[in-house]
């Protein structure tokens, strides 16, 4: 019996000129991940992306736990955006229960989530600032994110996974004299990443590294199944916020930013637009929020679902994050999905990368929006 | 105060040299004072009230306190002091441990951070120190595969290369190690080494990433050695003379960089290339390439690179100094040595105490040596500066910039030269 090894580990023909590079999963470029490139010089001829080193079994593990219980865990794989990834099972679980959540926990929920597609941003564009070698780039997203951080430490209680979403609302109401600090906060956020462009967005040698690079068309980007900033900036008007609004999205007032290009740049461009979209999401709901009133529904304890299945999506700072609920009258769920953006994301990249420099594929890779934890769930 | 590092308490730290002053005393019994005899042996002794110092009498300065000036002196004439202290060596890794130093803390302001804070009561001036003593600990591992001798020899070599470099850099009138005619074909010639030093490192650590790096070093260096000796040639036609201390002495009245602003530029972009500083850090790109060709050096085979890496940056500096800045020359800004205290004597209250040997430098030479360290640390910083600012460039960008543009203005630099010189303006027996 024959076992079919992995492609990185397998013995190959390959020709003299082509050398394999084992890029990670110990690699300053690579995240918790392997990219197996074949270069011939400096050209990249094949790259299998291999992720898979931090699986956890989050899906399974959600099978053991009951509706509440699942909380804390299921937030762990994006930690930084840990209120986008509750956020599709708080919904799901309110379905399935049946449970009318109170306006002003909608409108606090849309607060936090904003904020945690910021404070993920900033660290993705940390991290992309220090692929390309930008040092300062990395430094000043990864000071300003603790604006934000703050807030939700005041708001949860925790600086990263809040676990602040329930089933019925979010757990606590809002901290005294939050809506003032968290607008001086995200008012002062929102002044600190215009700054950016000065020293990043605007640089000359970033655009002419980054720009022409890993082209995605329109149509590629659909078929592949891309989403979120990927598909955006790649010229495709997709934002779940606006095409399917769940919670108060539709009551408030901004845009999505789609740009035509699809290259690196265009994709790096699309999150840091959609930070200052965030802000007035966030201004705006801090506006329209009512005053005072309840912000969670009291549930039974071990609530238990009916013979049914649902399945909610949001758009995470990755983008579409799905998240397919099986229930079987128990109080436990039969079957937890978790379908996230990184991962269709990630299946852009061999695409992307066949035949591109070597020394793009630090940019072209990050510029995918993708998280490797998210995607190994 | 901080709570990370443990208090520091001088009662402590007085106690510990207690106890270990046997040893202190035992090791400069054996080793120091024979190793100080060996020195003054290559020492040529002054002659003092008539009487030829040996080096045994040499050491009569610990009873006689009026001799210590002048055996310094003669100490200063000699070949070891100018190559291991003064303008060679020790001048340039203060220099370096320096740089490193306000690299450190101005990258840290630049990026909204604290830098070095805890090592050295003084905003972590002691960090670099630490750093040393960590890399001399760590263990030194060699891949299996690696071509041994020639692993082992490329770090020493890059220091004795940057070493030598540092050697040619005329930093006062006179104080120079290597006072050679052809000063600059022999900073071409030193400069020429380091890609091969690169490239041998690179190939024998037999790995993926530092071959890659290795390759790359060599492109960029090799393609931007051509733009840099190119923007030199403007100010050898003007001063005729290949000489660097007869370059500095030429820009008494006003520095090259007046006429040749052009080959300024050129030689500050491929100061930055050929020391692999960011924006041109290909050769060490730590997110494609690992950390290129230093990616296999451990523990103080890594130290000696980074202390190459710090001297051949501190040597570029200098060079753009001697060439471009005019040197050591500048306005007289040294106080002149007060005449009575070599007349009269210093007197303190009832006696007067006569020290013979003064001045140890003339006011000249002090004054060379400040304007020269101002604007080598000026030159430094701009140097530095694209770290903090500026992305990695792309290697094929870095070929067309070298190629391409930075060749083409080098030309443009020499035809200015050229029409200066023909002009009659500058160049030997010009107007000015």
């Amino acid at each position: 019996m024959t076992t079919e090894l992995p492609p990185g580990l397998a013995l190959q023909k390959v020709d003299e000129r082509i050398m394999t590079l084992n890029v990670g999963p110990q690699h300053p470029g690579s995240g918790h991940m392997r990219i197996i490139v074949q270069i011939d010089g400096d050209y990249i001829v094949a790259c299998d992306p291999d992720p898979g080193y931090v699986h956890r079994g989050e899906e399974k593990m959600a099978e053991y736990r009951n509706y509440i219980t699942n909380i804390p865990h299921l937030e762990r794989p994006v930690i930084h955006d840990s209120c986008n990834i509750l956020y599709p099972y708080v919904l799901g679980v309110e379905e399935l229960l049946g449970i009318e959540v109170p306006e002003r926990a909608k409108y606090i929920r849309v607060i936090a989530s904003e904020l945690n597609r910021c404070i993920y941003t900033m660290y993705w564009l940390a991290i992309y600032g220090i692929f390309l070698g930008h040092s300062t780039m990395f430094m000043w997203p990864a000071g300003d994110r603790e604006l934000l951080i703050d807030l939700m430490e005041k708001m949860s209680g925790a600086r990263v996974t809040h676990a602040h979403f329930v089933p019925g609302g979010v757990r606590n109401d809002l901290p005294p004299n939050f809506e003032d600090v968290c607008l001086r906060q995200v008012n002062y956020f929102e002044k600190r990443i215009k700054e950016y462009a000065a020293i990043f967005y605007d640089n000359p040698i970033l655009i002419a590294r980054t720009e022409k690079t890993g082209i995605l068309s329109r149509q590629d980007a659909i078929r592949l199944g891309t989403t979120g900033s990927v598909l955006r900036a790649s010229g495709v008007d997709y934002d779940l916020r606006k095409k399917e609004p769940y919670d108060v999205y539709d009551e408030l007032d901004f845009q999505t930013n789609v740009l035509k290009e699809g290259d690196s740049y265009a994709r790096s461009k699309v999150p840091w637009l959609d930070m200052m979209e965030s802000c007035r999401i966030i201004r705006n709901a801090l506006e329209k929020m009512p005053k005072s009133g309840s912000v969670r529904v009291k549930l039974k304890p071990n609530p238990k679902g009916g013979d049914d299945s649902v399945y909610k999506r949001v758009e995470s700072g990755r983008g579409s994050l799905g998240c397919y609920i099986v229930s079987d009258k128990k109080p436990e769920p039969y079957r937890v999905k978790l379908s996230v953006g990184s991962f269709r994301n990630l299946i852009a990249l061999p695409y992307l990368l066949k035949g591109e420099k070597l020394g793009n594929m630090p940019s072209v890779y990050w510029s995918l929006n993708y998280w490797p934890v998210e995607a190994d769930r | 105060m901080s709570v990370i590092a443990p208090k520091f308490k001088f009662s402590e730290f007085v106690k510990s040299i207690l106890d270990n002053l046997f040893w202190f005393l035992l090791i400069f019994a054996l080793i120091g004072v024979p190793l100080v005899q060996i020195i003054l042996f290559y020492v040529e002794m002054p002659v003092i009230n008539g009487e030829l110092l040996t080096p045994f009498l040499a050491l009569t300065w610990l009873a006689d306190p009026s001799r210590t000036l002048p055996i310094l002196k003669a100490f200063m004439t000699t070949d070891l002091f100018r190559i291991a202290a003064f303008p060679g060596f020790g001048f340039a890794a203060l220099l370096a441990a320096g740089t490193i130093f306000v690299e450190r803390k101005m990258l840290a302001k630049l990026q909204l951070r604290v830098g070095p804070f805890y090592c050295g009561k003084i905003e972590g001036i002691l960090q670099l120190m630490g750093d040393g003593l960590k890399l001399l600990s760590k263990e030194i591992i060699i891949p299996a595969k690696a071509d041994k001798p020639i692993f082992w020899a490329a770090p020493v070599i890059f220091v004795g290369a940057a070493a030598a470099f540092v050697a040619l850099i005329p930093v006062a009138p006179g104080w120079v190690v290597a006072d050679v005619d052809v000063g600059l074909l022999a900073v071409f010639a030193v400069i020429g080494f380091f890609p091969i030093i690169t490239i041998l490192s690179a190939w024998s650590a037999n790995s993926k990433f530092p071959f890659i790096g290795g390759i790359r070093a060599l492109h960029q260096m090799v393609s931007f050695e051509i733009p840099l000796i190119l923007s030199l040639l403007g100010v050898v036609i003007l001063t005729g003379t290949l000489n660097l201390s007869e370059i500095a002495a030429s820009q008494s009245a006003f520095p090259w960089i007046v006429f040749l602003p052009v080959g300024a530029i050129v030689f500050f972009i491929t100061i930055l290339a050929e020391l692999e500083r960011i924006p041109f850090d290909l050769p060490e790109a730590e997110s494609e390439i690992v950390a290129g060709w230093l990616t296999e050096f451990s523990g103080m085979m890594y130290g000696l690179v980074q202390l190459g890496t710090y001297l051949k940056l501190y040597a570029f500096a200098a060079l753009f100094v001697v060439l471009f800045l005019g040197g050591w020359n500048g306005p007289m800004i040294w106080p002149p040595f007060p005449e009575e205290i070599i007349t009269k004597g210093i007197e303190a209250g009832p006696i007067t105490v006569q020290i013979p040997g003064l001045p140890l430098f003339s006011q000249e030479t002090l004054n060379g040596i400040v304007w020269f360290v101002i604007k080598t640390v000026g030159v430094i910083f701009f140097i530095l500066l694209p770290r903090g600012v500026f992305p990695r460039i792309r290697i094929d960008m870095l070929l067309s910039l070298g190629w391409y543009k930075l060749i083409g203005m080098a030309f443009i630099n020499i035809f200015i030269a050229l029409g200066l010189l023909y002009a009659g303006v500058l160049g030997p027996g010009g107007m000015l």
